[in-house]
């Protein structure tokens, strides 16, 4: 039934042009109306937008349009909106010690925010973009600070960087901490001492024995002045602690002797040249955050 | 002889008429048209098919893996050239050429003009250019030119060819022996024409050197985006809308074996098509340094263009009209059919995606990849193998394809392939934008860049596999090819029915 009806439709259908290539013919169908309408429609729709938008270009200058709209302008618009809703906040912070906004509650959740934004901005490249850190770049969750963990540390630490003497002068760098087998202070045996005695001071992964004893003795004579006798670490000389099992570019034993051969000198730009002290202080407030930092 | 050449001869004069009946009556000795070269483009699109969809399966593998980017040589960013390239320019380009050396002849009634060298001259020279094209991306060459990458002396090969495939085109144009010219040839010398011109400006460039590789751009600044952007659009307009309707119109009609719906609607689509398409570039740089007033009047000639592109889906699908039953037997009709669903789908998406405040969203995400792969896959892909499997028995005289069964396997393994593609892309893309655009209260954005490719893996992998089944399909159409080619003929019940259950 539907196939006859179609075939009846076809037999309706307008001749032909009267051409043929190769057996095609051609129909001379009229244009569908509604194509026709909507062709016009989007016509009719790009003058209006073309009266409306800046569209036509003259010799030196375009028509600027009725709407009076830029693509500048708009950006100014949504700029100026941000910066409105800030300010109240903005015009707080600037007078305030990281930690009085810490104290003052609707502050510091204001802090968190935008403290937020700027780590996922400036910090996440190398610290990860939930603050876990990386091999070489401190893991910002947990309670062990190279560098200090009160905020006014970290404070410090974002403003100057590490080892960027070259940016900022107030940067903390004490040295790279040694070579000890690129500059022959230690042969390859010791340093796998060594390598093991680590090892049973982070309490996780050997049990003592002879090589451990001897690691023992060399860690006290060359690393414990920077480490600390029981590898407790030193802030004030950015020495990572060594007895618990945080390690900062992991603690086997082959990456272990390649820190103690090559020495290792980790570096952080100084954020004061890019940041403002008010981005700084709400940066600190939300890295202090995520792990509780230190008091 | 002098005749033949002449545009203004009439055609209707003694002796062309003595040649139109000797032609049509006598079975000469050597083929009447030249059909070898048609076969070398056909094998060699089928070639650069699998190539070019290969290295798109891995560069989509590298992104959501990015340890795969084990060696410089095979790096995403050299790969992916590779892969632009081979889908658009080699698969394409050899499907263009081929098709429309088949074409021009059959509807004009001629032998190509400077048969058999100048033909033959356009087939190595375009594989050439395909060879060096490919080979200096993987050394590291390129001008940084969205599917412009070539330096300047690949360009200047391609020019040579690209002139010789002009001549002969235009040369066989002159020389038809019918009275009009079909409106397939009209969208090929569109599409030859522009994307010459096209290809000339945009390349514009000094080499640093004659004997080195690098060369700058004529252009600086925002007028190189727009210029390089002008360019990229066109060479969708042109190369990929404008030449594969050619083969729409020749193809299906074939196919269906009923007359184009239109020819009023052919001509009106066709020159407001050429028209409009030029000017749609600056689209591609809505929210840029580009001035408001040229961004403006590319968004204003996208929308316009949404009718005239709709104008070829239009004449396609109604030449089915009375038809329509055929497409439950014919699997290569599918192909030609379904294919203008997605031209209809992307061309009606392209110029929703032009508008500013949905480019605000959609630009620099997957949304634009997936956009661009309906067009790719939908349109272009599967258009081309339709008129693959309709020539293959024609060129090499076979009663049919080796296995109908196998191309309709073929259908289908595409269209799951596209969807999984192009609805990961929607997806990633949309999410992706509106997680880069997210705020708080306070005006301070939710997520870290990093956070947004976290969540893109998953549709990564996605379109990684929509890739490789239509893949798999592209190979089960080579192996159909071969095999047909060998003169193998698959026993099977035709399509539609089924073997008795008695």
């Amino acid at each position: 039934m539907a196939k006859n009806t179609r075939q009846k439709e076809n037999q309706t259908q307008t001749e032909t042009t009267g051409h043929e290539w190769d057996g095609i013919e051609e129909y001379n169908n009229p244009l569908p109306l509604w194509w026709l309408w909507v062709f016009a429609a989007t016509v009719v729709f790009s003058i209006g937008y073309v009266i409306y938008f800046p569209a036509i270009p003259f010799l030196n200058s375009f028509s600027k349009g009725i709407g009076e709209w830029s693509q500048y302008k708009q950006l100014d618009d949504i700029m100026q909106k941000a910066e409105q809703a800030k300010a109240p906040f903005e015009n707080k912070i600037v007078h305030l010690s990281a930690q009085q906004i810490k104290n003052t509650p609707d502050l510091h959740q204001y802090a968190l925010e935008s403290g937020k934004a700027t780590f996922a901005l400036h910090c996440s490249q190398c610290h990860g973009a939930g603050g876990g850190g990386a091999k070489g770049y401190p893991n910002l969750l947990d309670d062990e600070w190279i560098w200090g963990g009160r905020l006014e540390d970290i404070v410090y630490t974002i403003t100057h960087g590490i080892r960027s003497a070259h940016e900022d002068e107030n940067s903390r760098d004490m040295g790279p901490m040694m070579a000890y087998g690129d500059e022959e202070i230690l042969d390859k045996a010791q340093i796998k001492d060594v390598a093991h005695y680590l090892q049973t001071l982070s309490k996780k992964y050997l049990k003592p024995n002879e090589s451990t004893e001897r690691g023992k003795v060399i860690y006290a004579e060359n690393c414990a002045s920077c480490h600390g006798e029981q590898g407790s670490g030193s802030q004030e000389l950015g020495a990572p602690s060594l007895n618990n099992a945080i390690w900062l570019y992991a603690g086997d034993t082959k990456t272990i002797i390649e820190t103690i051969t090559h020495g290792r000198a980790g570096q952080m730009p100084a954020f004061g040249q890019k940041l403002s002290e008010n981005d700084i202080k709400k940066l600190s407030l939300y890295i202090h955050s995520l792990s509780g930092g230190e008091q | 002889m002098l005749a033949r050449v002449n545009p203004f001869h009439n055609k209707y004069n003694h002796q062309n008429l003595e040649e139109r009946v000797d032609l049509m009556t006598t079975a000469s000795p050597t083929p009447k048209y030249n059909e070898g070269i048609v076969k070398l483009f056909t094998i060699a699109a089928i070639f650069w098919g699998i190539v070019g969809f290969l290295a798109g399966c891995f560069i989509a593998l590298q992104l959501a893996f990015p340890a795969l980017n084990f060696h410089e040589f095979i790096n995403f960013g050299r790969l992916r050239p590779v892969h632009t390239s081979a889908v658009i320019f080699a698969f394409g380009g050899c499907v263009l050429l081929g098709t429309s050396f088949y074409v021009v002849q059959r509807t004009c009634r001629a032998r190509l003009f400077g048969d058999p060298w100048l033909p033959m001259f356009v087939f190595i020279g375009y594989q050439i250019f395909i060879v060096m094209a490919a080979l200096s991306y993987l050394l590291g060459y390129t001008q940084g030119r969205e599917y412009a990458e070539p330096e300047w002396f690949v360009d200047l090969w391609i020019t040579i060819v690209w002139v010789a495939y002009l001549l002969v085109f235009l040369g066989t144009l002159i020389k038809r022996k019918e009275p009009h010219i079909y409106v397939a040839n009209w969208f090929y010398l569109a599409f030859i024409v522009t994307v010459a011109i096209l290809h000339l400006v945009n390349n514009l460039a000094i080499p640093v050197s004659l004997t080195g590789a690098k060369s700058y751009s004529l252009f600086a600044g925002v007028q190189d985006a727009l210029t390089q952007w002008w360019y990229a659009h066109n060479a969708v307009g042109f190369f990929l809308t404008a030449g594969f309707l050619a083969i729409m119109y020749y193809f299906i009609p074939k196919q269906v074996n009923r007359p184009v719906y239109s020819y009023r609607l052919s001509i009106v689509h066709f020159w407001a098509l050429i028209f409009i398409y030029i000017w749609a570039g600056p689209h591609h740089l809505h929210y840029t340094a580009l001035p408001d007033w040229a961004q403006t009047l590319g968004m204003v000639f996208s929308i316009m263009l949404w009718m005239p592109s709709w104008g070829g889906m239009i004449n396609g699908i109604m030449t089915l009209s009375g038809a329509w039953d055929k497409l439950r037997t014919d699997p290569i009709l599918r192909f030609l059919v379904v294919s203008l669903s997605f031209y209809g789908m992307s061309t009606f998406e392209g110029p929703l995606m032009s508008i500013k405040t949905v480019n605000a969203l959609s630009h620099y995400t997957d949304w634009t990849i997936g956009h661009v792969h309906s067009g790719a896959l939908g349109w272009v892909a599967m258009i081309s193998f339709g008129a693959i499997y309709y020539l293959v028995p024609k060129l090499w005289k076979r009663e049919r394809l080796y296995s109908i069964r196998m191309v309709n396997q073929h259908f289908w393994l595409s269209n799951i392939g596209i969807i999984l593609y192009i609805c990961a892309m929607w997806v990633s893309g949309i999410m992706q934008g509106l997680m880069w655009r997210a705020y708080n209260e306070y005006g301070f954005l939710t997520y870290s860049f990093a956070e947004t490719v976290e969540q893109m893996h998953p549709y990564y992998i996605i379109r990684a596999i929509g890739g490789l089944v239509f893949t798999i399909g592209a190979f089960m159409m080579a192996y159909n090819v071969w095999r047909t080619i060998k003169g193998d003929l698959k026993e099977e019940l035709p399509l539609g029915t089924r073997k008795a259950t008695v």
